[in-house]
């Protein structure tokens, strides 16, 4: 089996996910200027519903991808109306006050909605119920399943469909004016806040689909599971340019790749008994590495490392990411 | 300090005073575990002041604050357990822990301080993430953090003959500690008066209102930030020598981000930047989970027979609301800052 080519599949396959989480971060950004905290928590509810949804109708009639679509379809209002209360209830009645505030609520309620599906669904992860089967390719070594298929396709339509209403669409042509400056869009009879409710409710649906995606292919949903996933979609989101469509496209694959690749690869290249002269020594190094054994520094455990490591990295030698233009100071 | 005060200041003094050294007696007939409730408190209050550094003086939100907790706790954890074999005596260690967390500060300040105020709040995260999945994993293959099962048997504060852990007397251990805990605290408090008022205090509130114009008016803000982060961080890692002590246990599970971010929660409700409103935040989200302990529990159970909601999750649901309605209704606290308060009045339209 290649493995350079599977750690490649498998982190285009999360990397689409990053993406779509992460678009829904940077056209927030975009238009006011706001991480919007809680929307990792929002995709986790995408995911948290669907799979409810899922698992209660698993043992009916219905053929298995209705009993998905269904999921799907349930999770996407759900998360829309999540996205568009929390821009009404904590970040309209904040635009004008200083930067800090809209960040603290915005950790505020997303606490409130971890525990909310805390109390809903429990401490324990949802299982994906075994209902379709998934069949599994094989390309050039290297081993391609059905939903990484489905994951990398969808993401790629959802991708598209938005880069065609934000740059084909007279709502588009809306929002992309807001971003460039709200008095004045308002000026030209835009509603500025009917733009920025849209792009919270749309990051809302795109990330209700990536929260079932990437629980399908993890085959659990958890309560917790969106800060991790939002994090890192975020840092996907930064290290594009955040408030740049292609940037976080390009972001979230870059980030799903080097994840990939530096978890598969860091043991590796962290194995002293690999490292030139190290190995072959006397000592207590020589006796550990004698006959093939391994003296890992780093294993594939610090997978999470990479994003944040990324993350850190990008914000301090390009702090406007990869396509993002440089902005002046707005403090 | 008590020179200027008239006489009716100097008697409202002394009967805090007063009360502050006869509260574990008090607290101690209702139990001793509300004297450790008590301690925990205080080591809390002392958390919040450090953060309150970064945060309230000079505007830095820092998400990731608990790391600092957490180098302090393991530098002590290391230092005096039998996992190396090491027994420092804690008036070694704490010192210690305070540097090495106070350079781990100016580590992780030094790359972000071109970084705007969300920004750095999610570096600092991310950073306070890496800490803890350091501490997760750094068993293999030398141990040294002994990964997610953590440290034990942690030696408790000795000086000579007297521990702190051992009852003597009417004084049982965590009296001791309170006790301990207390002086530590006022002479923090002290600290932050003397630092507020100096000449690194204003040049702090300077970058928080308008750094270019602090740098314009000859402030060095490069160092005075990192100065900030690393003064934080070092009452962060003293907090966390005297928990690993008082606990004598540690492990990664203490130190996840949402004890950064109910820290950071204790500052905001107080008043960012005011001394007296971040320890009045302090103490009052401190005891508040004990105190839905012995209300919400009993009350579910005569309404409804059985426990619905789990007090620890109603906890973090009062918080979170907590933080919104602060935010929308008192954006600068409960006790703000009288500086601070009318400068976000300014900033609205």
């Amino acid at each position: 089996m290649d493995i350079l080519l599977q750690q490649i599949i498998n982190g285009l396959t999360t990397g689409s996910v990053y993406a779509v989480v992460a678009l829904g971060y940077t056209m927030v950004y975009g238009v006011i200027q706001l991480i919007n905290f809680a929307h990792g928590e929002v995709v986790m509810i995408g995911a948290m519903v669907a799979f409810a949804v899922i698992t209660s109708l698993a043992g009916s009639a219905l053929p298995p991808l209705a009993i998905v679509l269904a999921g799907v379809l349930a999770a996407i209002p759900a998360c829309m109306a999540i996205g568009y209360s929390l821009e009404r209830v904590a970040y309209r009645p904040l635009r004008h006050a200083p930067r800090l505030a809209p960040l603290i609520t915005a950790i505020g309620m997303s606490i409130i909605l971890q525990h909310l599906a805390l109390l809903i669904w429990g401490r324990n992860p949802l299982a994906f119920p075994q209902i379709i089967d998934n069949p599994s390719f094989t390309i050039g070594g290297a081993a391609i399943s059905g939903v990484q298929i489905s994951i990398i396709l969808l993401s790629m339509v959802m991708m598209g469909g938005l880069s065609w209403f934000v740059y084909r669409t007279r709502f588009g042509i809306a929002i992309r004016a807001t971003a460039e400056n709200v008095h004045v869009a308002a000026l030209m009879g835009i509603n500025a806040n009917r733009v920025i409710a849209a792009t919270f409710v749309i990051g809302a649906g795109l990330g209700a689909v990536a929260g079932v995606m990437f629980g399908t292919y993890y085959g659990i949903a958890h309560y917790t599971m969106g800060f991790t996933l939002g994090l890192k979609a975020f840092s996907a989101a930064v290290l594009g340019g955040i408030g740049n469509l292609p940037g976080a496209m390009v972001g979230g694959l870059l980030l799903g790749l080097v994840e990939a690749l530096g978890t598969g690869y860091i043991g590796e290249f962290t194995d002293l008994c690999r490292w030139p002269g190290a190995g072959s020594g006397a000592g207590w190094m020589g006796e550990r590495c004698a006959d093939g054994g391994h003296f890992v520094l780093f294993g594939s455990n610090y997978q999470d490392v990479f994003a944040f490591l990324m993350l850190i990295l990008v914000l301090v030698f390009r702090p406007s990411g990869l396509l993002g233009e440089r902005v002046s100071e707005r403090a | 300090m008590v020179a200027g005060m008239s006489a009716r200041e100097k008697l409202g003094l002394a009967a805090i005073a007063v009360s502050l050294i006869a509260l574990p007696f008090v607290l101690a007939m209702a139990g001793t575990a509300w004297v450790r409730i008590t301690n925990f408190a205080v080591l809390f209050v002392l958390l919040s002041l450090g953060l309150n550094i970064v945060v309230g003086f000079a505007g830095l939100l820092d998400l990731g604050y608990v790391a600092f907790f957490a180098v302090g706790a393991y530098v002590y954890a290391l230092l005096a357990s039998p996992h190396f074999g090491l027994h420092l005596p804690f008036w070694v260690i704490l010192p210690i822990g305070a540097a090495v967390a106070g350079i781990a500060g100016a580590v992780l300040g030094a790359p972000t301080l071109r970084l705007r105020g969300d920004y750095l709040a999610i570096v600092t995260l991310g950073f306070g993430e890496i800490v803890r999945i350091f501490m997760n994993n750094l068993s293999n293959p030398i141990n040294v953090t002994n990964g997610p099962k953590g440290i034990n048997l942690i030696d408790p504060f000795r000086l000579g003959d007297f521990s702190f852990s051992a009852n003597s007397g009417a004084l049982s251990g965590p009296i001791k500690y309170y006790y301990f805990l207390l002086i530590v605290l006022l002479a923090v408090i002290v600290i932050n008066r003397r630092l507020q008022d100096s000449r690194i205090g204003r040049a702090w509130v300077a970058i928080r209102e308008d750094e270019i114009a602090a740098k314009a008016a000859g402030i060095n803000t490069r160092n005075i930030k990192l100065l900030a982060f690393a003064m934080g961080a070092s009452f962060g890692g003293i907090a966390g020598g005297m928990f690993a002590a008082i606990q004598g246990f540690v492990s990664p599970e203490s130190f996840i981000l949402n004890e950064s971010i109910m820290i950071l929660a204790m500052v905001v409700l107080g008043g960012m930047g005011n001394i007296w409103g971040v320890i009045a935040g302090a103490v009052l989200l401190s005891f508040m989970p004990e105190l839905l302990r012995y209300t919400v529990e009993p009350a579910q159970k005569a309404l409804f027979g059985k426990m619905l909601v789990d007090p620890e999750v109603l906890r973090m649901l009062i918080f979170g609301l907590a933080l919104v309605l602060t935010m929308r209704f008192r954006p600068a606290g409960l006790w703000p800052e009288t500086r601070h308060k009318r400068e976000l009045d300014a900033d609205r339209k």
